[in-house]
């Protein structure tokens, strides 16, 4: 089509022998609100990575205005007026917000001297765009999240912006900043700039998009009006099957003694009053949005960052935790969000990474580490948790994100935990192993382990657990039994929920 | 207003001023005149080669090299001139200093940029080489016959006063020259786009990119720039002390760290001033100069500017991590 | 899933493929070797030459593993240094008040016995310093040794006046300058100090924690290994092992100086970086670091004989520096693709 702004045809990308991207074809029309729908790890990063001249294409063409780029450097995007927001935001927390507003006309313009002037006129507009006010000689350092991402919009739209990415834009917006970011796109489209709206959340798609491109596994699994699509089918072609309805149901709880229960748990600026209780045997799922206070609940009760008030029973028994080792001792074991920097030690081995919680409990005689027992033990934990790699010597980066997953299982369950907390479980895993996760967290429940997860994946939380937590805004609003709803109906409550608190 | 008081520049500047008041309660001379041009003197050559280090520092990078090329710079200057008899003005040895200085600073920031290697080891070796270089090949004896221009350097003064008990106070040009440098890198710092940059850079060195500044010219602004005023640093010093000598300005680096980061630099990129880094040297200029005025022995130097470097990394670290 | 797949890789073929590229390294000594041998057979090539070279390269070696320790971690000791010389001045205080000017064998045995055990105390003590400095205020590495480099020196300045300190016994002296046998006591100590390591690196929970710790501090804190407590046990490590070398250097030069030695930092930095540590932590041998000093010793040896002064050398030290760094991002970018 000649009115398509970007047009991709064929894209190509290989990552050290493993492709990445299969024949991916996509087109945005000017003034068009596309979003770009998949899993983690389908190559929707990449292949905005690629229109945004990070990294190269192997095969393919792409068309900007109907003519050909061969190669996109990120000045040559940038220029062709593509702009992308990053969920880093990749803002300047030691400059201004003016000048993290307005530094790169400057630079654009290949100006020596910084015109203050020139750039608080710049910013000024830029806010007034989508209408906030925020202050431009603050520190973007001092913003709130949600202030550092209305800053990164302004900025995208500061020069000529023909297509603008969003990266998951909504992730730490409140209901009501979501509302006002959509109606800026549409605002954006009435001026003829085109939206790559990159997200999972259904709800968010159907309401905002115009086009659907959605993606598994490296190739486009659909592509279409939105009008064609509802939620079943953006589910299917995001997974590739339709999804079996499993629940997961726990064992009737003996009322005498829960494994964890709080109460009125409280950590200032992080979660208040909050009771909770978990029964052997049972998965429990917290939900919420980011800023709600679920990841800084996990590590209260990972003693990462303890609790100032309240209390936390193990057993029945009152307990102090208040640092990971005390944790440990009662049995509580934490699976943290991000793999890659909390969690695995990348570049040494599948082995240290599963023994680096318990390696003293191989100490031999003369102090000596029990190499033999060690990797005795190692090569049965591979077979126990299907973990898909050749030598327990390789390094841990070898392995997919699924993998990697069960390694971290297969450490924490080595310390014979009984209260098992996983934050985003399955995030950035392939479908076909989150699938093979959630049922090892069955399993290990069964085993008579609680299991907590936090996630902000509807349908793992109803799959998973037989029980769900809603959290907003520090507190835990509601709770469910996930026996007989769906997570539609799991999204509708946390809708309602933001509603009812932003109302207040 | 409240803001200011949160501000290090203004704790700085209290503990300064504290401190000189102490200092001159316990001797009355701290405040003649002599004691304080003769602060403002040793002010001026840490202090220009700070402003260097604060530029490295706030592009998220360190150069503990700064000592070696000064000394590389001005000794081999110096040589090069006795050797042709130059009689010419102060300009060429301050010109061909600063180039020597701003290409070995090139040099480092070809090494870091280049294969992103770690910027303390980098300047380590090219101190290492370069100090190995100089004396090996240039020259290890103490030139005493300068060029003229060098030895008028050091007598023209911008102020001279008479003191109570009749002897006169010069303020030494050197004073002049650093005040120049400050007023430039201030500006280039806050007034101009890779000024800018270097704060991008020591934020986030990958959106620096992404919004479009070269981050490779910009490191090797930063660390030709340190070795440029490095280059100066080490005129003025030879001038000053009338002779040049390849065991000068050894461990100088400390003191220059210590200033920067006691003036609020985050020692991992990103945030300093140049108020900030000027109170600083001052700081160490004046309590190296109190601990001869108490009569505590020169051997104990060391030990202070280490305990103050400790200190001022310590609190700055704690800032860190209580926000 | 195959049994026989889950065997550890043969030791073979970690020395000739693995990441460590200990082969490599090991052909650059022998190359090393051989080249200054032929260079200057009658000189080199000789019992002398090779018993002058046992008493010098285990001061480096010694402060080589202590910096490969701190850059195993993630971290760097500039300190090591200035730690020798403190405890070595220290120490020879002690001998200058208390020693017993007629000694009985046995009591000056006892006497030097309780000075190395001071010597390696002291060391440990200036190393838990920067271990608490850097592990529980967190100050980087880099400026929190800085700082107390500058420290060290500077007590030591304060203490000796910038004199050196002389008077230590002879029969002190032995350590750095006996044998045992054909083998010089440094030489010993140094092997026994490598054998040790190399042990505890990989056979104890300490050395693997610290590998882990190199890699990932943030993930080894979910790990949950104390962090802090592994942290300032390594840079008290390093400092006894500076503490070891100071007592070395003092017996064998019968002399401590404040300022004694400072081209170690980058000599031991480099064996550290030629012996295959990643600057940024968790990678590295105790072999890698003992070929590497050898490859180090053969070079200086030959460069003394060829008549480089010492200027020469520092120049040459500087610039190596730089050329391994490089080839190694080279051959690490070719691992990538």
């Amino acid at each position: 089509m000649a009115s398509d702004f970007l047009r991709l045809v064929d894209i190509e990308k290989q990552f050290s022998g493993v492709p990445v991207l299969k024949k991916v074809s996509l087109s945005i029309g000017q003034g068009e609100i596309r979003c770009l729908a998949g899993e983690n790890g389908c190559g929707k990063s990449t292949l905005i990575k690629i229109v945004s001249g990070v990294y190269d294409f192997d095969a393919g063409s792409v068309y900007i205005n109907g003519i050909q780029r061969h190669e996109l450097r990120p000045v040559d995007s940038i220029n062709a007026g593509i702009q992308v927001i990053y969920q880093d935001f990749s803002l300047f927390a030691g400059l201004t917000v003016m000048e993290n507003l307005a530094l790169n006309t400057q630079i654009e313009q290949k100006k020596f001297l910084v015109r203050r002037k020139e750039m608080r006129e710049i910013a000024e507009r830029c806010l007034a765009q989508i209408n906030v006010d925020i202050g431009l000689d603050r520190l973007v350092g001092d913003l709130s999240v949600a202030d550092k991402q209305l800053v990164a919009i302004s900025r995208a739209l500061v020069n000529d912006a023909k297509l603008i990415i969003m990266d998951e834009p909504t992730t730490a917006l409140t209901q009501h900043e979501v509302d006002s970011l959509f109606e800026i796109i549409k605002g954006l489209k009435e001026r003829g700039i085109s939206t790559l709206f990159v997200s999972h959340k259904m709800r968010e798609m159907l309401e905002i998009s115009e086009k659907i491109t959605i993606m598994r596994n490296g190739v486009i699994a659909a592509d279409g009006d939105i009008k064609d699509f509802d939620e079943a089918k953006i589910t299917y072609h995001m997974i590739g099957r339709n999804l079996d309805d499993v629940r997961f149901q726990a064992p009737a709880p003996s009322e005498a003694n829960p494994l964890l229960r709080t109460r009125n748990l409280t950590r200032h600026g992080a979660f208040r009053d909050i009771d909770i209780i978990l029964n052997p045997g049972e998965i429990l799922g917290i939900t919420g949005l980011l800023g709600s206070g679920r990841t800084e609940l996990a590590l209260a009760l990972f003693g990462k960052e303890p609790a100032d008030l309240g209390s936390i029973y193990r057993d029945g028994k009152e307990v102090r935790i208040d640092s990971i080792q005390t944790a440990m001792e009662y049995g509580i074991a934490y699976v943290p969000e991000d793999r890659l920097t909390e969690g695995l030690f990348m570049e040494q081995s599948i082995q240290r990474n599963m023994f680096a919680t318990i390696y003293d409990r191989f100490v031999g005689s003369a102090g000596l580490l029990n190499l033999g027992d060690i990797d005795r033990k190692s090569g049965d934990m591979i077979r126990a948790y299907g973990i898909n790699t050749p030598r327990y010597n390789n390094p841990v980066r070898s392995l997919s994100g699924g993998n990697q997953q069960r390694v971290m299982l297969a450490r924490w369950m080595m310390t014979d935990a009984r209260i098992l907390i996983l934050n985003g479980p399955t995030v950035g895993v392939d479908v076909g192993s989150k699938f093979a996760i959630h049922e090892m967290l069955r399993e290990i429940a069964r085993g008579g382990v609680g299991v907590i997860i936090c996630s902000d994946d509807m349908q793992e939380i109803v799959q998973t657990c037989n029980r769900v937590l809603i959290m907003q805004e520090v507190r835990i609003t509601d709770e469910m039994v996930t026996r007989g709803i769906s997570d539609a109906d799991i999204s509708m409550r946390l809708k309602r929920a933001r509603q009812e608190s932003y109302r207040e | 207003m409240s803001k200011i008081l949160y501000r290090t520049e203004f704790h700085v500047f209290v503990i300064l001023a504290l401190f000189s008041l102490l200092c001159g309660y316990i001797n009355a001379g701290f405040w003649s005149p002599l004691n304080l041009f003769s602060i403002l003197k040793s002010t001026s050559t840490i202090g220009i080669m700070a402003l260097g280090m604060l530029m490295v520092i706030v592009a998220g990078g360190i150069d503990i090299s700064i000592p070696a090329v000064a000394v590389f710079a001005v000794y081999s200057t110096s040589k090069f001139l006795v050797s042709i008899k130059y009689a010419g003005g102060i300009w060429v040895p301050f010109l061909m200093a600063i180039l020597i200085g701003a290409l070995l600073g090139c040099l480092n920031a070809f090494f870091i940029s280049k294969y992103r290697l770690a910027p303390l080891i980098v300047t380590l070796a090219i101190a290492s080489a370069v100090t190995g270089f100089l004396r090996t090949f240039i020259g290890s004896t103490v030139i005493a016959n300068l060029p003229r221009s060098m030895f008028d350097f050091s007598r023209t003064n911008i102020l001279s006063v008479t003191q109570a008990d009749g002897s006169v106070a010069r303020l030494s040009v050197a004073v002049v020259v650093f005040a120049v440098i400050t007023v430039l890198v201030w500006l280039l710092m806050n007034y101009t786009t890779p000024g800018r940059g270097l704060y991008a850079l020591g934020n986030d060195p990958v959106a620096a990119e992404r919004i479009g500044f070269n981050t490779k010219r910009i490191q090797f602004m930063a660390y030709g720039l340190s070795g440029a005023l490095a280059g100066i640093t080490g005129v003025i010093h030879v001038s000053l002390i009338r002779q040049a000598n390849i065991r000068d300005l050894e461990g100088v680096e400390m003191e220059v760290i210590a200033a920067v980061v006691l003036g609020g630099a985050s020692i991992t990129g990103g945030r300093g001033t140049v108020i900030g880094t000027l109170l600083g040297v001052f700081l160490i200029m004046v309590i190296k100069g109190s601990l001869i005025l108490m009569g505590i022995p020169s051997s104990w130097q060391k030990v202070v500017i280490g305990a103050v470097l400790i200190a001022a990394t310590v609190v700055t670290s704690l800032r860190k991590k209580s926000f | 899933m195959d049994n026989h797949n889950q065997l550890p890789q043969s030791l073979t073929s970690r020395l000739f493929h693995g990441e460590n590229n200990l082969f490599q390294l090991a052909a650059i000594t022998i190359i090393t070797f051989v080249l200054m041998s032929a260079l200057k057979f009658d000189t080199f090539f000789t019992m002398r030459n090779m018993t002058s070279m046992s008493f010098l390269f285990p001061e480096l070696g010694i402060f080589a593993v202590g910096m490969g320790i701190a850059m195993l971690t993630g971290g760097i000791d500039l300190s090591v240094v200035g730690v020798a010389n403190l405890s070595s001045i220290l120490v020879g205080f002690m001998f200058i008040r208390f020693f017993p000017a007629e000694a009985s064998p046995a009591v000056a045995a006892l006497f030097i016995a309780s000075m190395i055990v001071l010597a390696i105390l002291i060391g440990a003590l200036c190393g838990c310093l920067n271990g608490i400095l850097i592990s529980v205020f967190q100050v980087p590495p880099m400026l929190a040794t800085l700082g107390t480099m500058q420290l060290f020196t500077g007590i030591s300045i304060v203490i000796t006046n910038g004199q050196a300190v002389v008077g230590y016994p002879p029969q002190y002296s032995a350590i750095g300058n006996g044998s045992i046998g054909p083998v010089a006591i440094p030489l010993l100590i140094f092997i026994v100090i490598l054998v040790l390591f190399s042990i505890a690196s990989r056979r104890t929970v300490f050395g693997v924690n610290l590998y882990l710790i190199g890699t990932n501090l943030k993930a080894a804190v979910f790990a949950g290994l104390q962090v802090k407590k592994q942290l300032t046990a390594a840079y008290m490590l390093v400092g006894a092992l500076a503490g070891i070398a100071g007592i070395i250097i003092s017996s064998r030069t019968n002399a401590a100086k404040a300022d004694y030695g400072s081209s170690y930092i980058l000599q031991s930095v480099l064996v550290v970086v030629l012996g295959g540590v990643k600057p940024t932590g968790g990678k590295g041998t105790v072999l890698g670091i003992f070929l590497a000093v050898l490859a180090l010793q053969f070079l200086s040896s030959g460069f003394n004989m060829l008549r480089f002064s010492n200027f020469a050398k520092e120049f040459v030290w500087g610039a190596f520096l730089l050329v391994i760094m490089v080839i190694n991002y080279y051959t690490n970018e070719r691992r990538k693709t």
